[in-house]
């Protein structure tokens, strides 16, 4: 008999050797070394045993008496040294060393360890193999807290487990959603609330720096400076396939062992399989590719060249009990790729299908993962689906059978079926509202019995009712989509935020089925508007849904430079102001300097790097940022008014400085200019503005809705006021209700043309308890918004902005 | 691969997630981009219709809108969504073991000869 020896005793080989036996018994005297000591066991069920909802007995695969059966002999606790290819011999620890005829190595991977300083301290643990789940448990027997780094599918598995032994668990992860490798950002942040809801904290965004403690971990600490207390560290921040021993052999090494398509190795007398074994440029990490590498190399000892292995389809799951989660083939985006994305967030579910020419690709299933296996089926078989494309993403059970009709189904409804659960509004009610007042508008339905008026998720089912009453005269009005991201209108999403108290935008596009992963260039600064206008002082601005202006805030110029336009308040400007305008552009070698027709003086062609040092310069004699590149507050122009006019009524320079220094900083849909004159003769062109106040004997007049740009209307007047700060309230309850009902980039003439005219004028000029809120509402986002961010930057916020990350000089390049 | 083909310009996370940065390089500045699931893709920062900084626009999905007048170029592999653009220069982008963000020197050198001849 020849012999065989084999290198590791993981799940690979064990299989391997079964297949063996299996086909014949007595082609090899079988050895095998494993550095682990013991029997061959199963190693996804750490992760049960460690949470004790599995005992470890019942993990072994091959106990001792089949060792003894089959005549293998079983060296435990015992690695591999040395691979000697010329004796064909391998050399282990305490001297002892066996030749071979074939040679399996399935040595598996190791953990990967962070390179950070404490990382040898006692309690930091890695999570591979029954010594780290020992190690764990003893641990939670004494002790408190654990930190687990690494945030996917094995540091989550580790985290529930020591949960589950009642320590305080905290996840760190170092990108921004856990699971980034299979989950998209909101399917990752739903996984994320259900991780803390079993009591888990989790931190996303934070590189570890160091371990501190002395000979005992007892912290972490970040790059960002901050740091948690740690009792044990648990690091699960991937895996590296163990090659040492082959490659010091001399075997072919890339990521792994490589091996051709029988497991042989680059020396046809020795295999690879398992974690350490390479394959056309892929290692595997999952069970069902490993077990498949086994069959092989059973065959290929025997002789048998017919079985071959082929790159496969991976799936994995997540095993932690009240959490379903599972993925499937290769669900990164590409370039002929298209995705299916279904959200439903009452259920908790999110389903993401990956397509490319028709067929699928891979799937990333959360919250009901009962389709996996028909999903994983298409994949693995490469089935065609375009037959099922449109609704495959419901599942089997829909594309099999005949897609239901859904008017013929609220038909059946009897009258008391509850269709609006926000106000408890019936079939029955609905049906009689339409009857009852001839309605035929689905708004008419809202105002008249308040379905479909909160969260709006039943509006399908009332338009439903409206086409069953009305038949073909129903027409829906139509809704202009934000973007093809969404079906929903502007309207409806500002809605649906204030109702459903959605804080994020990675939230809102799962709350609201959003249809791409990540937004697109359209609707994410919209999100990110609503969202902040919505929730001053608790929503953070996400500046990578920012237009590049407000991003950096300057203008982007044709060639690439920037813009940068200080305030002058009410267009009034001083000897030192100037003289710093006039140094900074000696200083920084700016080539334009212009007057703008907003009163105030632009500076053209600023390089990006020097933007600090620019706003440095200005800042030191008080000039703040003009925000005239943003959806915000740009200029309140004025004229020289009572003070040296001789028709002037009023001080309308006054006004418009002081208008100006309440309002600025605050974003807005659109950019909102204002002016201020002193008399109806209307220098300051107060009437063409989206808000304008044109002073008069008895006080002050307030117009808005006015355009002078690709449209050009005149001004509607709101209301007359007798004193500034009255003008000053109703201004800025104008301006806030029009930063609540606006659809970003409507200017306050089209927003104005859409509400109407009278149902502004109603709240804020007629009812003063309205506006008085409506300005407090103005007063309170302002606490948040109204600070210079040419200041925060110059400061030192974001200035990765404005420095290239690197240069390259030409010497690397040679 | 051979390893000299290859030169680290900085760590994964200096660049803003679903952001880019650029690397300047003699005859050419490079857009280096992050999407919002940590893939980097590196590219020319120069736009085909008008030679826009692409790097400084709104990134979604593989996707960057250029910010002078939106052109969406793909980054896999610098095609442009209107017809008739030539496609932005690609250059091979990866990360290292420990985080640090490479790019292809070839790629680079390629394109700098090109741009020059
Ligand atoms: C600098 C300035 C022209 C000048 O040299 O005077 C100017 C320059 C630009 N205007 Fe303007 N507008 C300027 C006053 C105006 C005015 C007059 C005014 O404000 O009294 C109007 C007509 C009023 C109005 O806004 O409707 C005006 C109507 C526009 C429009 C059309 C807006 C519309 O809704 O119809 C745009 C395009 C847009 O915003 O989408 C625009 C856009 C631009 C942009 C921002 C184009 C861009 O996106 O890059 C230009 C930026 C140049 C820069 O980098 O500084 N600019 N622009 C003026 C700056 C005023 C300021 O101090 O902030
Ligand atoms: C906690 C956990 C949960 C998992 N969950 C899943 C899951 O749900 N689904 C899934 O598909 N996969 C899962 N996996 C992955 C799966 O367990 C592995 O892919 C699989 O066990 C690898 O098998 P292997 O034989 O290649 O290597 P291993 O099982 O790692 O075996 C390698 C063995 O070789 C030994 N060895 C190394 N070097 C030497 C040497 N020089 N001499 C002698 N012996 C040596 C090692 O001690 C080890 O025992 C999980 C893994 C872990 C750790
Ligand atoms: S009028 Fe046109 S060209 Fe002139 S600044 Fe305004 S946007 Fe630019
Ligand atoms: S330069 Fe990029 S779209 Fe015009």
């Amino acid at each position: 008999m020849k012999e065989l020896i084999v290198v590791g005793n993981g799940m690979a080989p064990s299989r391997a050797l079964e297949k063996l036996n299996e086909k014949d018994p007595d082609a090899y005297n079988v050895t095998i070394f494993n550095a682990e000591p013991r029997v061959s066991y199963n190693r996804v069920m750490l992760s049960p045993v460690l949470s004790g909802e599995e005992d470890f007995e019942k993990t072994i695969i091959h106990g001792d008496d089949w060792y003894f059966k089959h005549n293998f002999i079983l060296y435990r606790g015992c690695p591999v040294t040395e691979i000697d290819r010329e004796s064909k011999t391998v050399k282990a620890v305490n001297g002892i060393a066996e030749p071979y005829d074939k040679l399996l190595i399935a040595t598996g991977s190791s953990p990967i360890k962070l390179s950070v300083p404490g990382i040898d301290k006692k309690g930091v643990l890695s999570y591979r193999d029954l010594d780290d789940v020992k190690a764990m448990l003893a641990a939670a027997e004494t002790r408190r807290q654990a930190v687990v780094i690494g945030g996917g599918l094995l540091g989550l598995e580790a985290a529930a487990g020591l949960r589950n032994r009642g320590m305080e668990v905290t996840v760190v992860h170092r990108n921004p959603t856990l699971m980034d490798r299979q989950l998209d950002e909101t399917a990752g942040h739903l996984l994320q609330l259900a991780i803390e809801s079993l009591g888990i904290r989790v931190l996303t965004g934070r590189h570890t720096k160091a371990i501190t403690g002395d000979e005992h971990v007892e912290g972490v600490l970040f790059r960002d400076g901050s740091s948690i207390q740690a009792d044990i560290v648990v690091m699960a921040v991937g895996i590296r396939p163990s090659v040492w021993l082959a490659e010091n052999a001399g075997l072919h090494i890339e990521r792994g062992i490589v091996v051709d398509k029988h497991m042989r190795t680059s020396d046809p007398d020795i295999l690879a399989i398992g974690e350490c074994a390479e394959f056309q440029g892929a290692t595997y990490g999952l069970l069902a590719p490993l077990y498949e590498m086994a069959n092989v190399a059973a065959a290929t000892l025997l002789g048998d060249e017919e079985q071959q292995f082929e790159n496969r389809v991976t799936a994995a799951q997540l095993k932690v009990t009240g959490i379903d989660l599972y993925s499937a083939g290769d669900f990164a985006e590409g370039d002929n790729r298209e995705e299916i994305v279904l959200r439903d967030p009452n259920q908790g579910v999110y389903r993401r299908l990956v397509i490319e020419d028709d067929r699928l690709v891979g799937t990333v299933l959360y919250g009901d993962t009962s389709s996996m296996g028909w999903y994983y089926q298409m994949i693995k078989d490469n089935t065609d689906i375009s037959g099922i494309r449109d609704y495959m993403i419901f599942g089997p059970g829909f594309a099999e059978g005949a897609a239901q009709d859904p008017t013929a189904a609220v038909a059946s409804l009897p009258d008391d079926a509850e269709i609006c659960g926000c106000n408890g509004i019936t079939k029955g009610a609905i049906r009689q509202a339409i009857d009852g007042n001839s309605l035929t508008t689905l708004e008419g339905v809202r105002s008249c019995t308040k379905a479909s008026s909160s969260c709006g998720s039943c509006t399908g089912l009332v338009e439903q009712l409206l086409l069953l009453r009305l038949g073909d005269s129903y027409q829906p009005a139509e809704v202009k989509p934000v973007c093809g991201c969404t079906d929903l209108g502007h309207s409806d999403v500002r809605r649906l935020i204030n109702a459903r108290s959605i804080k994020t935008i990675p939230d809102l596009m799962q709350e609201l089925e959003w249809k791409s992963s990540g937004g697109c260039a359209k609707c994410r600064p919209a999100l990110n508007y609503y969202l902040l206008a919505t929730w001053p002082g608790e929503y953070v601005d996400d500046n990578q849904s920012r237009f590049i202006n407000e991003r950096v805030h300057a203008n982007i110029q044709k060639d690439g430079t920037y813009s940068v336009v200080p305030r002058m308040w009410g267009g009034v400007t001083s000897s030192s102001e100037l003289r710093a305008i006039a140094d900074v552009v000696d200083k920084f070698d700016i080539p334009a300097v212009k007057v703008t027709g907003g009163q105030r003086i632009d500076m053209l062609g600023v390089k990006k790097e020097d933007l600090p040092a620019v706003w440095a310069d200005l800042n030191s004699v008080g000039l703040v940022s003009g925000h005239a590149y943003g959806k915000a507050i740009r200029t309140v122009k004025t004229c020289v008014g009572k003070e040296w006019c001789r028709f002037g009524t009023q001080n309308s320079t006054r006004l418009g400085i002081r208008l100006e220094k309440f309002l600025w900083g605050s974003w807005t849909p659109a950019k909102v200019k204002m002016a201020v004159s002193g008399c109806p003769r209307n220098c300051a062109e107060a009437t063409c503005k989206d808000v304008g106040v044109v002073c008069v004997e008895s006080g002050y007049d307030v117009h808005f809705a006015g355009a002078a740009g690709m449209d050009v209307k005149e001004t509607e007047l709101l209301g007359h006021v007798d004193n500034e700060d009255d003008a000053i309230e109703m201004v800025a309850a104008v301006v806030q209700l029009y930063r609540e009902q606006g659809h970003y980039l409507e200017r306050i003439y089209k927003w104005a043309r859409r509400v109407g005219v009278d149902s502004i004028r109603d709240a804020v000029v007629d009812d003063a308890a309205n506006r008085k809120a409506l300005c407090e509402r103005f007063v309170h986002s302002q606490k948040y918004y109204q600070i210079d961010p040419w200041e925060e930057r110059v400061k030192g916020h974001a200035q990765h902005e404005f420095a290239p990350l690197r240069e390259l000089s030409s010497l690397e390049l040679t | 691969m051979s390893s000299e083909c290859w030169t680290s310009i900085g760590n994964l996370e200096d660049i803003p997630v679903a952001g880019a940065r650029v690397v300047l390089s003699p005859g050419c500045r490079i857009a280096v981009f992050r999407t919002e699931d940590n893939q980097i893709f590196a590219l020319e920062d120069r736009c085909p219709h008008r030679k826009g900084p692409i790097s400084q626009g709104i990134v979604h999905g593989k996707k960057v809108t250029c910010p002078l007048h939106n052109l969406v170029i793909n980054l896999t592999d610098g095609e442009a969504s209107e017809d008739g653009c030539v496609p932005v220069c690609t250059i091979s982008a990866r990360i290292g073991e420990s985080g640090e963000v490479l790019l292809n020197i070839e790629d680079i050198r390629a394109r700098v000869e090109t741009s020059a001849g």
